[in-house]
């Protein structure tokens, strides 16, 4: 489905500031797969993101969705088969426009854009049904400005415009760090639903190591660009925090020791 | 050359000269402004190379008007109109109410084709690129091609107004758009400020109704003894000021209003307490 092969990228190489963002990152992920991302700030998650979207060009290596190289794929090309949400409530949505109006963008990601009107009677039942299945009342508000609700309610359709029309990946990028407990643990619950009601191939960045741990069915730790630990399965199943904490030590106790040696 | 088919044309060149001004922006990455003001100054050169000279007479050419007003006469409304109206007691239905009659039917043609426009999925997508380009991107919407054609489509409407324009007036100046954009800007706003634009139906009624009521308040500005048309200017500055700061004011007033009240209220039941206490 996925399929990243020693991907590199390097910000500002040659001066101070060089960071290497990605280093020969590998990934595969197989169809319905749903992976959790953790790691600390700067580790790169998000780089790795915006190359899997389009939205950064890799130094070096390939990306692959469905068997197709994807590298010089423009981003909008691709997110016609990749839907996204982001952290900040106020970026997967057009505020001066209408929820049902917001949606019918979404509906036409897979398709062609025609000179037909986005909203018709027969769409309008459809964004309807969908939103019901939020249990947020935005059903009762398709002519309601998006600028007009909540973050949590505006993250919660950026997540049902993301995912409605079955993309090929779902890439959220700590959609719930922008809110408060109970709406990001309302959002969460979404997610799971969505995901498994589409079968969509996910990857979810997250800091909160709770969440990362009781969805999906993959995790995966990234540290300094790379991806440092990697399980699924049962034994994602019975992974605890103290564990990925202990394990983060472990790997990178091993790596300052290994750089002393080098340096020493 | 048919009039009409020069309208069209005349417009079309609009479009396309918009379309470059998008390209310039988008892939030369020039900002939106500059992009403009070069597309603007290089037009001026190829307008004069055009005309020959500064200005053309169309004064003993057939155009729109004198075509309508041919066809108006010949299809024998003229005189039927001109019975009814002379029977009321009026004057005779006149060239201007027939301009104005066309004038109305353009503008609502275009009102029409930019409200359609604007609720196709194409429509909806340019709407967001001005309100979230990167939610729209992400949505596999090509921004860049959207704001070409944006730009583009409104290009072409403004150079169906200089043609349209132009034929009225029976002559074309190399300078008659100078000032144009400060005008139309004057419009937009004044619009925006008494009619809203809370949905796209009333968003352009509100700048149609923003143009008439610019020339209507110039107009009468201009009736005033010690005003002359050089103070055209600084009338426009004063309109815009105000219908920039006057919904401010009033909804500020509003506002006040609504907390004086609450206040009140709110004595009024604690006093209400203190006797029932
Ligand atoms: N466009 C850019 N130009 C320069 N440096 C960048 C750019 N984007 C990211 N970086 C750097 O690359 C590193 C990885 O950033 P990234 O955003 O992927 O981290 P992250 O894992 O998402 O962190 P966070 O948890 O804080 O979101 C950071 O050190 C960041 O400063
Ligand atoms: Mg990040």
């Amino acid at each position: 489905m996925l399929n990243l092969k020693d991907v590199s990228i390097t910000f500002n190489e040659g001066t101070p500031d060089e960071k290497k963002a990605l280093q020969s990152v590998d990934l595969e992920l197989k169809k319905g797969e749903f992976v959790t991302v953790i790691g600390s700030n700067g580790a790169g998650k998000s780089t790795l993101m915006n190359v899997v979207s389009g939205s950064l060009i890799p130094d070096v290596g390939e990306v692959m969705i469905d068997d197709k190289h994807v590298v010089h794929l423009p981003e909008y090309k691709r997110a016609g088969f990749i839907g996204r949400v982001f952290q900040d409530p106020m970026a997967g949505t057009a505020p001066s426009m209408t929820i049902e109006e917001n949606l019918a963008m979404a509906y036409s990601r897979d398709k062609k854009r025609k000179l037909i009107p986005g909203v018709t009677k027969k769409r309008r039942e459809m964004y309807r049904e969908y939103l019901e299945s939020l249990n947020l009342g935005l059903e009762d508000r398709l002519n309601a400005r998006v600028g007009l609700l909540s973050g949590g309610e505006r993250q919660a359709l950026s997540l049902l415009m993301a995912t409605f029309t079955e993309p090929h990946i779902l890439m959220l990028d700590e959609h719930t760090a922008a809110l408060d407990p109970s709406r990001a643990e309302l959002i969460t619950e979404i997610t799971a639903d969505v995901v498994k009601k589409f079968e969509l191939t996910t990857l979810m960045v997250t800091h909160n190591m709770q969440q990362a741990l009781d969805l999906g069915d993959r995790l995966i730790m990234m540290d300094k660009g790379q991806i440092i630990f990697d399980v699924s399965g049962e034994e994602k199943q019975e992974l605890t925090i103290k564990d990925l904490l202990d394990e983060f030590h472990r790997i990178r106790g091993k790596q300052i020791e290994s750089d002393r040696a080098v340096l020493g | 050359m048919s009039p009409i088919l020069a309208t069209l044309l005349g417009a079309f060149a609009g479009f396309i000269a918009g379309c470059i001004t998008g390209v310039l922006h988008t892939k030369g990455n020039i900002n939106a402004l500059l992009a403009g003001i070069l597309m603007m100054i290089a037009l001026y050169s190829i307008n004069l190379r055009l005309m020959g000279q500064p200005t053309v007479s169309m004064l003993n050419e057939s155009t729109l008007f004198t075509q309508i007003q041919s066809w108006w006469v010949a299809s024998g409304f003229d005189a039927f109109f001109n019975n009814i109206v002379l029977s009321l007691g009026a004057e005779r239905f006149s060239g201007t109410w027939l301009v104005f009659s066309v004038m109305v039917i353009l503008t609502l043609m275009v009102k029409v084709f930019l409200d359609y426009f604007l609720k196709t999925e194409v429509g909806l997508a340019l709407r967001a690129t001005g309100d979230n380009q990167k939610m729209i991107r992400s949505l596999s919407a090509n921004t860049d091609g959207l704001i070409i054609i944006g730009i583009g489509i409104s290009n072409g409407l403004v150079a169906l107004s200089g043609a349209l324009i132009g034929q009225y007036g029976g002559f074309a100046n190399v300078n008659m758009g100078i000032g144009m954009i400060v005008i139309g800007l004057a419009s937009v706003i004044i619009g925006e400020a008494l009619f809203g634009k809370r949905t796209i139906i009333i968003a352009t009624l509100a700048v149609i109704g923003g143009a008439i009521v610019y020339r209507i308040v110039v107009t009468m500005a201009l009736r005033v003894d010690f005003l002359d048309s050089g103070d055209m200017k600084l009338i426009t500055a004063v309109l815009v000021i105000a219908a920039l700061v006057a919904p401010r004011m009033v909804q500020a007033r509003k506002e006040k209003k609504r907390r004086l009240r609450k206040k009140a209220e709110l004595l009024q039941r604690k006093e209400g307490e203190v006797h029932s206490a």
